[in-house]
């Protein structure tokens, strides 16, 4: 294995992270747009934000993370994504512009209808900022992104079936991962009401995200077939496991009270986004440029595995600190949902 | 330039920098109250905690709570940063991106580090041991450090690119620890970190000012006034000694970036300092002239040669020149203030123990805090017009380094309105939670630490994230 793959390595690591944890977020997001008006959506907006409160800032720090490594490792691979793909990264931004702020000041907003409104701005801009990432990685996946300065076509590069497709799954996605969390939340507030309730859209969401994922590979066929091939030969063992973790979350959710389902969903991800990594192998940009092409100096890829290395010796553990302390509740919001 | 379907190349470069300026010069302030803010809440909680200060440990409580929201912010602010890389500057960054990327990368886990403490120090007044709970603090401050290190070297190895090669074309050769430790790095790092200082301690110290003009003098507000104040007081001095080491090093480094700061159009000794006035072509007019002073400045003598901009062909001069002149003439004269402003605070409490009696220092220490501001942004006027046309100084021009994308004057005009929203939001917020403290101060007192039974109902139901 060469520098740059292990610093392709590296990235994939990042989106990994990102997608369990940053999508978990989107999620919550998502949820708390859903929960709907009256008591039991007030409380159910209370839990997302108390199960989120410490860590979402955290969580979205990979997103920074992934941008460097790219720019650092892979730094015409970056100029091609986002000149290219300058109209959805423009909105992704958006998004997470109006997410944080929303994030930032619905707690503070004392007056009611302020309040309202930052929650919708943060649930809304939950739902924009992983679709319109979801079309950028079908853009690239599909081959739309030629090397160079805004070379590829701005509009229809990302706005295709295939990038549609990747970007509704990855909105339900994000629901599925952040439902069967919430449940735990829900659990670990000591709300049972709201762990059913959650558990039950838990399930929907797997059934949507699981047809949306079928669909996806009927698309890809279509108009990805190197990562299609990919997919269904060398990715094939990790498709497979991931299709199984999924398939095991609604077994486990099918009761109340069950415990577990957590580990399978975020197995499920992990498994089909690094089955995604192999099936593109060794492209960085599939059939335009690979890892070995798009590999910065090689000074630079020491470093970033270095600096990679140094992270996972300080952040890890800085993570788990506040993981634990979340979990054990040393570290939380002012008030629990009641 | 404002036709943009006649000239879209051009027009690109005239969107993208200032979608970038405006970005940047938001950006700029919650990054400094992000890095120096966390030091203030830290003082103020050693304090309570060391002196059983329940004043104290009421503002580190409520500092924290804004510190919360003002990091939140500027995550955000940040983050859009760095889309802009891409977004406005792809040829840069994928040129670069392999030069400069890795202190980004250090950067990141200084960020994330900083993010993961913040969330631990926010989130746990009420259960953590109180001097758990104080240490857990201390990362932060570190690390807000580190990080203001990490991304002021990556403005400062534009302006004294090295450790790459070849300097045209594709780079092959990268030497991380020749671009990390560039040669501006020495006054450029401590030059910013200084100014998140200031800025944030003039700038707190200004809301209690204006507390007390309003007739709140408890020990509260004046404990809130002079622990800000003390730290700005100490780092204005530093700072006008560091920025004079600064430009004497961009005389002799960027001389056309430095003639362009003080309008000298011809190369010569004995140069006239101007303050203020308008630059041409031939000559400042108006403004206050002082005859040699400007040599003297650069070498401590007035025999001393300064480079003028007729040194360069026009298309590699800076351009604005006379706002670039204004700019750093405004900065100058601002810390000048700040240090009198200072010594005043220096003298009363030497005589006295006590913050000067009279209006006018609580009125001068009112619009300290935007006076700060405007100096930040002075000096990041000067130091990126005065390095155009380059992005690189001497290696890339900014017109090749823009996207080539269309579009950007839209997001620039959605930039702005969101960015106007956000700052009037977050103007707003901080004022409902200080109106909201004054309320609680009225009716009870908060208890910080203690177990959770013992917290007063109305702590939590004002909580701040």
């Amino acid at each position: 294995m060469s520098t740059a793959d292990a610093v392709a390595g590296v990235l994939w690591t990042g989106v990994t992270a990102y997608a369990v944890f940053g999508g978990a977020d989107f999620g919550a997001g998502f949820w708390s747009l859903a929960a709907g008006g009256g008591v039991h959506g007030r409380r159910a907006r209370d839990l997302v934000d108390w199960a989120i409160g410490p860590v979402w800032e955290a969580n979205h720090v990979w997103l920074i993370f992934v941008l460097v490594v790219l720019w650092t490792a892979f730094p015409t691979a970056f100029e091609a994504i986002f000149s290219t793909l300058f109209i959805p990264l423009s909105l992704a931004a958006l998004g997470i512009v109006l997410r944080g702020a929303g994030f930032a000041f619905h707690k503070t907003a004392r007056r009611l209808e302020g309040r309202g409104v930052a929650e919708r701005l943060f649930g809304v801009s939950s739902l924009l900022t992983p679709f319109f990432l979801g079309t950028v990685v079908g853009a690239v996946a599909s081959g739309r992104v030629p090397l160079g300065n805004a070379a590829g076509d701005p509009v229809t590069s990302w706005l295709n079936p295939l990038s549609l497709v990747v970007g509704a799954l990855f909105v339900a996605t994000s629901a599925y991962l952040a439902a069967v969390f919430l449940v735990s939340d829900a659990r670990r507030a000591g709300v049972p009401d709201l762990e059913e309730s959650f558990r039950v859209r838990a399930l929907g969401a797997a059934l949507v995200a699981g047809a949306l994922a079928a669909a996806g590979l009927v698309v890809l066929h279509a108009d990805a077939r190197y990562v299609y091939d990919g997919l269904t030969h060398e990715g094939l063992p990790l498709v497979i496991l991931s299709a199984l973790c999924g398939l095991a979350v609604p077994w486990l959710l099918r009761r109340p009270g069950a415990r577990g389902a957590r580990a399978f969903a975020v197995a499920a991800v992990v498994a089909v986004i690094w089955g995604w990594g192999v099936a593109q192998y060794p492209y960085l940009l599939p059939e335009v440029l690979t890892v070995a092409d798009g590999g910065g100096a090689s000074a630079t890829l020491t470093s970033v595995l270095i600096v990679f290395g140094v992270a996972v010796v300080l952040v890890v553990p800085s993570i788990a600190l506040l993981f634990t302390l979340t979990q054990r509740s040393l570290v939380e919001e002012g008030e629990r949902p009641l | 330039m404002w036709l943009p379907d006649a000239l879209p190349l051009a027009s690109n470069l005239e969107a993208a920098r200032s979608q970038m300026a405006f970005t940047l010069g938001f950006h700029i302030v919650l990054a400094s109250l992000g890095v120096a803010f966390p030091a203030m809440m830290l003082v103020a909680n050693y304090r309570g905690l060391r002196h059983d200060d329940a004043d104290a440990l009421l503002l580190a409580r409520r500092w924290s709570k804004v510190v919360a929201v003002t990091f939140a912010v500027g995550a955000v602010t940040g983050t859009v940063l760095s889309f802009e890389f891409g977004l406005l500057w792809p040829a840069f960054t994928g040129r670069f991106g392999e030069v400069f990327g890795v202190l980004f990368a250090i950067e990141g886990i200084f960020f994330f580090l900083e993010a993961i403490f913040v969330a631990i120090y926010i989130f746990g007044w009420r259960r953590l041991a109180p001097w758990t709970h104080f240490w857990a603090g201390v990362p932060i401050v570190i690390t807000g450090l580190g990080g203001a290190f990490s991304v002021v070297a990556v403005n400062s190895w534009m302006n004294q690119p090295q450790g790459f090669s070849p300097t045209s074309g594709d780079v092959t050769k990268v030497q991380p620890l020749k671009v990390i430790f560039n040669p501006a790095v020495p006054y450029e790092v401590p030059h910013m970190i200084l100014a998140a200082y200031l800025v944030t301690g003039f700038l707190v110290a200004s809301v209690y000012a204006v507390g007390m003009l309003r007739g709140r003098r408890d020990r509260y507000h004046r404990l809130g006034l002079l622990i800000p104040l003390t730290i700005a007081a100490i780092a204005t001095p530093i700072q006008f000694a560091v920025g004079d080491t600064a430009a004497r090093a961009i005389a002799k480094d960027q001389p056309v970036k430095f003639a362009g700061m003080e309008c000298v159009q011809q190369t010569a000794t004995h140069v006239t300092e101007y303050i203020y006035g308008r630059c041409t072509s031939s000559g400042v007019k108006g403004g206050i002239g002082i005859p040699g002073f400007d040599s003297f400045l650069v070498g401590f003598s007035t025999d001393t040669q300064v480079t003028g901009l007729d040194s360069v062909p026009p298309d590699d001069r800076p351009p604005d020149n006379t706002m670039l002149h204004w700019a750093f003439d405004t900065m100058v004269g601002i810390c000048t203030a700040l240090i009198a402003l200072g010594l005043w605070l220096g003298f009363a409490w030497w005589r006295r123990r006590d913050i000067p009696q009279t209006p006018w220092f609580l009125r001068v220490t009112a619009v300290s805090g935007v006076a700060a501001v405007v100096a930040l942004e002075a000096g990041w006027i000067v130091t990126e017009v005065g390095r155009q046309p380059w992005i690189v100084n001497d290696v890339m021009r900014t017109e090749d380094a823009v996207t080539k994308a269309d579009g950007i004057w839209v997001t620039f005009g959605l930039v702005v309105a969101l960015y106007v929203a956000l700052g009037v939001t977050l103007v707003a917020t901080l004022r409902a939670m200080s109106r909201r403290w004054r309320a609680a101060d009225e009716s009870e007192t908060e208890v910080p630490y203690g177990p959770p039974d013992a917290v007063p109902a109305g702590v939590s139901a004002g909580g701040a994230p």
